[in-house]
């Protein structure tokens, strides 16, 4: 039988990524998870090269970036699927995700700055709320996959979650609800989904985890 | 239904040339667009709002934007000829891998190679010439990173191989001298048409990044 094992650590999106893709579709894995400050020579072994979660080992064979992971898992085991089977769907689902990709850098980059680095910081997030307000989810979508959600709406889970954690650390409001009415719906949706709602990390605890280095930071800062 | 593909681009993008290529490997004929980015065409605007950048695909009047999703989708349009993604799962996650380490690393490491001077641009050569040590191995002793074939990745990257001499100029650095293999195997993919038709000359290349440098105001 083959055998399916996950690295990731207790708040990266990335492996929240992989880990609702492979319950989506109803896989069994074993989970490792890493300490990152720690990182276990096995996972430096399977991903040598970027040194990071989430990896995907499956019958001895590692897949590094989650973006390949969650294409390998939906080629692999095609049951609920996660990308359109039309080729022009497809890389329009595709252009979203890597959108999504290239702008997790906002939750580092607002949680490190303060002064103007963060304002710029601020500034790309409400662009890119914007995007996803007016051309991401237009027609009146649920999800961005349609009535269910794809791989799409895991790509821009950060914005669902991370990033109101995110604002609690800072102490700053960013995302105003009545501002992005489509973006806020759709959160709501995307968190009431059972398996989505039951493998998120507990927000208190990352707030808490979180604090104490953003104060490190501004202390530094300062000096 | 006839086939209507228009594609825009700029000449030196080393994106828009990995469309090209790819369009050329299949043999399907589309209408080439010259973009001037201080001047963008009302149709570029439009057909990719989001980011406003070459290259975009333009398929019977329906847009594809992002130039590895470009050939991801040419590629499996016209599946009938000269594939260039694998078909096993596993070997295509790697081939996936690779050509996103050549947009991490690639570009913006060589780009940093020639916008920078002094010890900022020392260190930018040492991680250029790294990650480029790190890709040659993939080739391993295949001729193409797609085995017997032109592949994703080799598609991916090779446009790249039109700014090395760009880069050594501005770095004062031999990429050969530092990886041998993968002068041979950018040599060894420019002697097929498509790939030959599709990257400018060198020396273009060149002139125009001292135009960009001179534009910027690095010396």
């Amino acid at each position: 039988m083959a055998v399916v094992t996950l690295f990731g650590s207790w708040f990266s999106p990335y492996a929240y990524r992989v880990i609702w893709a492979l319950k989506l579709k109803g896989i069994p894995y074993e989970y490792i998870l890493e300490d990152l400050p720690n990182k276990s020579p096995l996972l430096l072994q399977y991903n040598p090269i970027h040194k990071k979660v989430p990896v995907l080992v499956h019958d001895g064979k590692p897949i590094c970036e989650s973006s390949v992971i969650l294409q390998y898992i939906d080629e692999i085991w095609p049951q609920n699927p996660l990308l359109p089977a039309d080729p022009y769907d497809r890389a329009v689902a595709l252009f979203w995700i890597k959108f999504a990709d290239d702008k997790g850098y906002l939750m580092l980059k607002f949680y490190q700055t303060d002064g103007e680095e963060q304002q710029e910081a601020v500034k790309e997030w409400l662009e890119m709320l914007e995007v996803m307000e007016e051309h991401a989810l237009i027609g009146g979508k649920k999800f961005f996959g349609g009535d269910e959600i794809n791989m799409v709406d895991l790509a821009f889970s950060f914005v669902a979650h991370w990033l109101g954690i995110v604002e609690d650390v800072v102490g700053l409001e960013i995302f105003e609800p009545h501002k992005f009415p489509r973006v806020n719906s759709w959160i709501q949706n995307f968190k009431s989904i059972p398996i989505i709602k039951e493998n998120l990390p507990d927000a208190d605890k990352m707030s808490a985890f979180l604090k104490p280095g953003r104060e490190k930071i501004l202390a530094s800062k300062s000096n | 239904m006839a086939e209507e593909v228009v594609l825009l681009d700029f000449w030196p993008s080393p994106f828009g040339m990995r469309s090209r290529i790819a369009l050329a490997e299949k043999g399907i004929k589309y209408e080439y667009k010259e973009e001037d980015l201080r001047n963008k065409s009302a149709l570029l605007l439009q057909m990719n709002p989001v980011h406003k950048k070459i290259p975009v695909l333009i398929h019977n009047g329906k847009p594809v934007c992002e130039s590895l999703i470009q050939v991801q989708y040419i590629d499996e349009v016209w599946h009938d000829k000269a594939p260039l993604l694998p078909s096993d799962p596993y070997q295509k996650a790697t081939a996936r891998f690779w050509a996103d380490y050549v947009d991490k690393k690639i570009y913006d490491l060589g780009s940093r190679v020639w916008k920078t001077k002094g010890e900022e641009q020392a260190t930018a050569k040492k991680e250029f010439i790294e990650s480029l040590k790190l890709i040659e191995k993939e080739i391993g002793d295949k001729p193409y990173f797609g085995g017997e074939s032109l592949g994703y990745v080799d598609v991916a990257f090779i446009p790249f191989y039109s700014w090395f001499y760009a880069y050594e100029k501005c770095g004062n650095f031999s990429i050969e001298a530092e990886c041998p293999k993968l002068i041979a195997w950018a040599k060894r993919c420019m002697q097929k048409e498509s790939v030959a038709k599709s990257l400018p000359d060198q020396q273009k290349v060149y002139d125009f990044i001292l135009q960009m440098k001179k534009h910027f105001g690095i010396e």
